[in-house]
């Protein structure tokens, strides 16, 4: 089957590509990228795009699948289906589910599930058996079942012995320690430490907490020579930890979500249990900080940490509410709304942290734009203004902080491995 | 003048008008409460429920009383939840309870911010009877009732909250109310138990009880939470007491004439010595019987406006 995306703007900054074309894709493959003649396309579906967008297909490193174990607040395919609808082509899943991704099985169990998506799924392993940080698991096998990073996401590593193991038996195959950074010792709270949480009367995370492990776990990194990733950053003072370390060589990168960038702490003050999240808002100083390490690299990749929640367990008193939302369909809304509109990244930078540094990150190959090679793109139209509409998601769970929020600039399709999502429905090309 | 919300979520934000117009119609009530026949037929006709998802004696029977003197016929749910705890959801029992059509909700609760999320599924009027270590409106009203019976005013008093502010409700709506009121406030406790950036409340913080009372017209004394201890808040029990206790001869020592308030329950010989507890200086039962009243004007006001008036 042929199809021909017309009058596209094609950019790829791994490629340093960024030209005015048509592409002609036949079989889910890119046969002729250029000016593609009226006589070629008679039996192709065209889709004219008025210059729109075409870049490599984005990638969500931080997504929580909930299969197995949570099947009522998302599965593979309905988390994949989300994706589509959000602008990805592939995405990097959490192994806190239940079991724990901790053995083969779940690997290919997961890999087996996505096998006849549009979206690549990519396990990430648990770094401990159960994520008890008691003992490693079977990080060989996992690696061999097709793993792209460990972490025990949800917590950090335990201690300080345990991610010394991690970090010299993970380098065996080179793969990143992703870490959610939280002093065990210092968690169990609800929102942001500050005079916000005094006001609210909610239990405090201090933001210590996080940089604490931040800056154990870059020495740790540094110490073993191991890759470490951060996820979801959250505060000024990881930043900067994190800009220091760089400019040392560590071996560091990092991610934040749109959230993040997006929202302070001020957003609890109505007591939505969707503005529940860990790590938690953070304050203004914080998401200021946020913004100048995307600017400056400091910050690589943009990351959902999609986490659906049923809506009996989201509407709950506040401090028994779980933490997270969902984020997959808001998420390259929110980055063109508040990074491009604002003039914080522009286009090359923004594709740059959600197309391609993630997959750099996890030793997964970028897409390009040639002939010959597998259609694996996005379409983006940066300006046109929606309403974001959570009974609309494609996702299970409906849990989000962003219901009505208006934003500028979305997906209008994805393509990959012979796919395509357009129009809100996927078909074959 | 009606209140100008249709509930009592707390006292942030609450204009002193409506403050003072709570504690001028309790007087009204305290009056009532000193007849022979302690009933009026205000509320007949009114259902109040009281949802108490934690452990409260006598805040739920102050509430009881307010609302069976006012006429009202009046409901006890009490239960305990958790995140944990499987069974009907908080919501779903908000629901069952409020399509037994009732006027009025009065709630306590573990979890800051349970009577903001009842207003949003209930349309009863809701009263904030401790929501986690937010707020706890009606005590800090029955506080500020019982301070201005004994110096006529409220304006340029110095109150000086001592003990465990971060997991107090009883603190922060003191702090609103009292500054509200054109009141002074200071806090007194260990660092520990004291939260970051509280100045921002422009509240100042004392370290030294012996200053603090040496610079208060009125200390209310907060009940230390014993397990906080366990929690290593505080080194031990006979430290605390050493370095924060109030006992009459620290009064004594800095030859004060102050009012002492506590909350209760008391913990003697920890927070307050039973000297001090029993002592001419305090006005503990005051706020006790003062509460009925207040409480008795906060359901009054609340459950006589009209459908137009309020938020």
């Amino acid at each position: 089957m042929k199809i021909i995306l017309k009058n596209v703007r094609l950019l790829n900054p791994e490629q340093k590509l960024n030209q005015n074309s048509d592409l002609l894709i036949v079989d889910g493959v890119i046969t002729r990228i250029g000016t593609v003649a009226a006589g070629e396309a008679k039996d192709a579906r065209v889709f004219e795009l008025n210059n729109k967008y075409v870049v490599p297909g984005l990638f969500d490193m931080h997504v929580h699948l909930r299969e197995p174990g949570r099947e009522d607040e998302e599965t593979v395919v309905t988390g994949c289906n989300s994706a589509s609808a959000g602008g990805f082509t592939g995405l990097a899943c959490m192994p806190n589910t239940s079991p724990a991704i901790d053995s083969a099985e779940i690997v290919s169990f997961i890999k087996e599930k996505a096998r006849n998506h549009l979206v690549d799924v990519y396990p990430v392993g648990a770094v401990t058996m159960g994520r008890k940080g008691e003992a490693l698991s079977p990080m060989a096998e996992l690696s061999e079942a097709g793993v792209v990073a460990f972490s025990d996401d949800g917590c950090a590593v335990k201690n300080a012995k345990m991610l010394r193991l991690a970090f010299e038996y993970a380098s065996m195959y080179r793969l990143p320690i992703i870490e959610h950074c939280e002093d065990e010792s210092l968690e169990g709270g609800a929102m942001n430490e500050g005079v916000t949480s005094t006001f609210l009367g909610l239990p405090p995370m201090p933001s210590i907490a996080e940089d604490l492990v931040v800056m154990r776990d870059i020495m740790m990194a540094e110490y073993t020579g191991g890759k470490i990733h951060i996820a979801h950053i959250s505060t000024k003072n990881s930043v900067e930890i994190l800009r220091q370390a760089k400019k040392r060589g560590v071996n560091v990168t990092s991610e934040v979500t749109p959230h993040h960038f997006s929202l302070t702490e001020e957003a609890l003050k109505t007591y939505d249990t969707n503005t529940k999240m860990n790590p938690p808002l953070r304050t203004r100083q914080d998401v200021e900080a946020i913004l100048e390490g995307l600017k400056d690299g400091t910050i690589d990749a943009i990351a959902s940490d999609h986490a659906p929640h049923s809506i009996e367990e989201k509407e709950m008193e506040f401090i028994y509410a779980p933490n997270g939302i969902v984020g997959l369909e808001t998420e390259l809304g929110l980055a063109l709304s508040e990074l491009l509109s604002k003039k914080i990244l522009n286009m090359e930078e923004l594709v740059e942290k959600m197309a391609i540094n993630p997959r750099k990150i996890l030793n997964i190959p970028v897409p390009k734009f040639a002939e010959g090679e597998i259609a694996n793109l996005t379409i983006i139209d940066p300006e046109v203004v929606w309403t974001v509409d959570v009974k609309a998601f494609k996702s299970r769970s409906k849990n989000s902080p962003f219901d009505k929020r208006l934003l500028t600039g979305k997906a209008l399709g994805v393509i990959n491995r012979g796919k395509m999502f357009f129009d809100d429905k996927f078909f074959a090309i | 003048m009606p209140l100008s919300s249709r509930h009592l979520l707390g006292l942030q934000g609450v204009p002193r008008e409506d403050i003072q117009l709570i504690l001028d119609t309790a007087v009204t009530f305290r009056e009532v409460l000193e007849r022979p026949i302690k009933k009026v037929p205000t509320l007949q006709g009114k259902t109040v429920v009281n949802l108490f998802f934690e452990n409260s004696t006598r805040t739920r029977i102050s509430f009881e009383l307010a609302q069976k003197r006012l006429s009202a016929d009046t409901v006890n749910f009490s239960a305990s939840t958790s995140s944990t705890k499987k069974g009907e959801t908080f919501k779903d029992t908000v629901k069952n309870i409020e399509a037994m059509k009732v006027d009025m909700i009065v709630v306590r609760h573990a979890s800051a911010g349970v009577p903001q999320f009842l207003t949003r599924i209930s349309d009863a009027h809701v009263i904030n009877a401790g929501d986690g270590a937010h707020e706890h409106p009606t005590q800090a009203l029955l506080d500020m009732y019982s301070i201005r019976e004994k110096f006529g005013r409220l304006e340029g008093l110095k109150v000086c909250i001592v003990g465990d502010i971060s997991h107090s409700r009883v603190a922060l709506s003191n702090i609103f109310g009292l500054r509200a009121m054109g009141a002074e406030v200071s806090l007194c406790g260990p660092a520990t138990m004291i939260p970051r950036e509280i100045e921002k409340l422009g509240v100042k913080v004392i370290y030294n009880i012996d200053q603090a009372i040496r610079e208060n017209d009125v200390l209310n004394v907060l009940r230390i939470q014993l397990e906080r201890q366990a929690g290593g808040l505080f080194p031990s029990l006979r430290e605390y007491h050493n370095y924060f206790g109030i006992t009459s001869e620290r009064l004594e020592k800095n030859g004060k004439d102050i009012v002492i308030l506590h909350p209760g329950p008391i913990n003697r010989g920890v927070e307050i010595s039973s000297e001090v507890a029993d002592g001419p200086y305090q006005i503990i039962l005051d706020q006790v019987t003062n509460g009925v009243a207040v409480r008795m004007a906060v359901l009054y006001l609340l459950g006589t406006l009209n459908k137009a008036d309020g938020r």
